[in-house]
């Protein structure tokens, strides 16, 4: 049974020669066939995959092409442009949208010889914290279909819980990898912002975005970054000179000489105690292998989430005013003139949770207005930063939960959108400043949903981020948890 | 922050999105809650803070001036609304 297996077994079965790259393609395109009816994972599947994971493995018999993700099924968030394939960001403004060219994290997967199986379930231009707001309707949580899987990766997150994929992409503007991977049982990492290319990631914050790795183990994450990340002459952003090697991180569990500090203020009230227990005994069992975990304060979490909300309505207004009905995209079907196309298409195009966001960035940005909200936020942003330069210059890593609560039920969280916004506290910090942050499950509440817990670090320190969740994971089975499925009635 | 309704006409001309009246209510009610929470930015004093737009450090990313061939026309056209002699065909935008 292939499914929930780690890419790395998957494709130690085909060196082996158990299997081939077209035989677990097509376990996981029939795994889809039973369960994505329930669950939602998917908005597209690829129609050429066992085609492609055909022609893979008659690369893989003849030598050339080899590493970890060669003929492993890879699933990908619909806002990474794909050729092949539509990109709908989960909107009705990009409904049936075929990009003229590939993500650079398309191609770099391609020439690994990954097999995308498809795109991804999100909220809508990655909005969201439940994968609720997407035009094509609600992934569920394979861990109880009664509940949201997170967001705004919730499908790539259901995905792999689900078993329709060992290995998805998504991306984090404010915890979209992370927060879904703590919902859903897996682990994902945000990397440091400009570690991998945004080319062909359509933007929603162009300084907060990141496009990163979720999957069931860290180590699946650590080989999935190191084929992803990496300088991109097409993404002035990106980092020059940039190369992971996590092969000492993987084989490491010595944790002693590591400081690690837990922020006091981030747990207690407000927080799920079952969440604050199962980070504390994580704590315990990073301290039982060498680390010493310290607690402190970092206040500045108050202000996170007005700072990144204004910060990122404001980019995001700026993006999306690309959509604009006349280069891609919904066309109406009839308009008086320029100013009623542009009118019609986006009215008719966003959903509600994108129009409000757009309105807070636009009013951000508006004149009289910019001053105190904008560039308040930005200054509050440069605060938060020497809050964790000083963090970081005692501690080797942070620990923190990654969300108050276990994942919410279905249609419970859209009606209050301020609530929705507050949830996002432990995560919005991390892109602020850019830095990297893995997320990992550390336990079950009672009712059964999964826990998850972060790790937090300076700017480029993932293979000392993966060396800290490797350890854990070797000694700890929280990782190795599946859901038992429903089947489609 | 109160937000009154000429403010969310406004903001909504500005962002190029017609709302329906009770569209316009109901934005009215949500960022009027938003902004008065983000409020808790003014307690903070950031006189002598620089505001902080860039957190990779990158800065002035340049290439050589080299031409390099784009996209080809038709790729970039396939998505038009409308196409006239290899160009986006749009409404009259100048009286």
């Amino acid at each position: 049974m292939i499914q929930y297996e780690t890419a790395v077994a998957l494709r130690q079965a085909c060196i082996d020669g158990q299997t081939t790259a077209q035989a677990q393609t097509e376990a996981y395109l029939a795994q889809i066939a039973k369960y994505d009816g329930v669950y939602h994972c998917y908005n597209t599947l690829n129609e050429k995959a066992a085609e492609q994971a055909a022609a893979v493995d008659a690369k893989l018999a003849a030598g050339e092409i080899a590493g970890p993700l060669a003929g492993v099924p890879v699933a990908i968030k619909d806002n990474l442009a794909t050729q092949e394939m539509t990109t709908t960001c989960s909107s009705k403004i990009l409904e049936g949208f075929i990009s003229p060219y590939d993500a650079t994290v398309v191609q770099k997967l391609q020439a690994a010889g990954a097999i995308i199986l498809g795109k991804t379930n999100m909220d809508e231009f990655a909005m969201g914290s439940t994968t609720e707001t997407s035009y094509t309707g609600a992934t569920k949580n394979p861990w109880n279909a009664g509940h949201v899987p997170g967001g705004s990766s919730g499908g790539s997150a259901a995905a792999v819980a689900a078993g329709e994929a060992p290995l998805a992409l998504g991306s984090d503007t404010g915890g979209s990898i992370r927060q879904p991977c703590a919902y859903c049982g897996l682990t994902g990492i945000k990397p440091t912002y400009g570690a991998v290319s945004r080319y062909g990631l359509l933007a929603y914050g162009s300084s907060l975005d990141q496009i990163g790795p979720m999957a069931y183990t860290v180590e699946d994450c650590a080989n999935l970054l190191q084929v992803i990340a990496g300088y991109d002459e097409k993404d002035s952003t990106s980092t020059q000179g940039l190369s992971f090697d996590f092969t000492n991180a993987l084989q490491n569990d010595d944790l002693r000489g590591k400081k690690l500090g837990l922020p006091k203020n981030y747990l207690g009230e407000g927080l799920d105690p079952e969440i604050e227990q199962a980070v504390r005994a994580a704590c315990e069992q990073l301290a039982a292998l060498g680390a010493e975990i310290v607690e402190f304060e970092m206040p500045m979490i108050e202000y996170a989430v007005p700072a990144y909300y204004i910060i990122a309505c404001a980019e995001a207004s700026s993006n999306l005013s690309r959509y604009d009905g006349i280069k891609y995209g919904y066309h109406p079907e009839s308009f008086a003139d320029l100013e009623d196309l542009y009118l019609t298409a986006r009215s008719q195009g966003f959903g509600p949770e994108v129009k409000r966001r757009i309105m807070l960035g636009t009013f951000a940005l508006s004149s009289g207005y910019y001053d105190a909200y904008y560039q308040k936020a930005l200054k509050v942003r440069a605060l938060i930063k020497q809050e964790f330069d000083k963090a970081f210059a005692e501690y080797d890593a942070i620990v923190s939960p990654v969300a108050p609560t276990t994942a919410p039920k279905l249609n419970e969280s859209l009606s209050d959108p301020l609530a929705m916004y507050l949830s996002d506290i432990y995560t919005v910090s991390v892109n602020l400043v850019g830095i990297p942050a893995v997320s990992l499950p550390c336990g079950f509440s009672a009712a059964g949903l999964p826990i998850g817990m972060q790790l937090l670090g300076r700017n480029f320190a993932e293979e000392g981020l993966v060396n800290l969740a490797q350890a854990y994971q070797m000694h700890t089975d929280w990782h190795a948890k599946r859901p038992v499925l429903k089947e489609a009635e | 922050m109160e937000i009154d309704r000429k403010m969310v006409e406004y903001v909504a001309e500005l962002s190029k999105l017609r709302l329906t009246e009770p569209e316009k209510e109901l934005m009215q009610q949500d960022l009027s809650k938003v902004l008065q929470y983000m409020d808790i930015l003014n307690s903070l004093p950031t006189d002598e803070v620089e505001p902080l737009t860039h957190v990779s450090g990158v800065e002035n990313v340049f290439r050589e001036d080299v031409a390099q061939p784009s996209f080809a026309r038709e790729k970039i056209l396939q998505n038009a609304l409308a196409a006239e002699e290899g160009c986006f065909k749009v409404p009259q935008t100048v009286e």
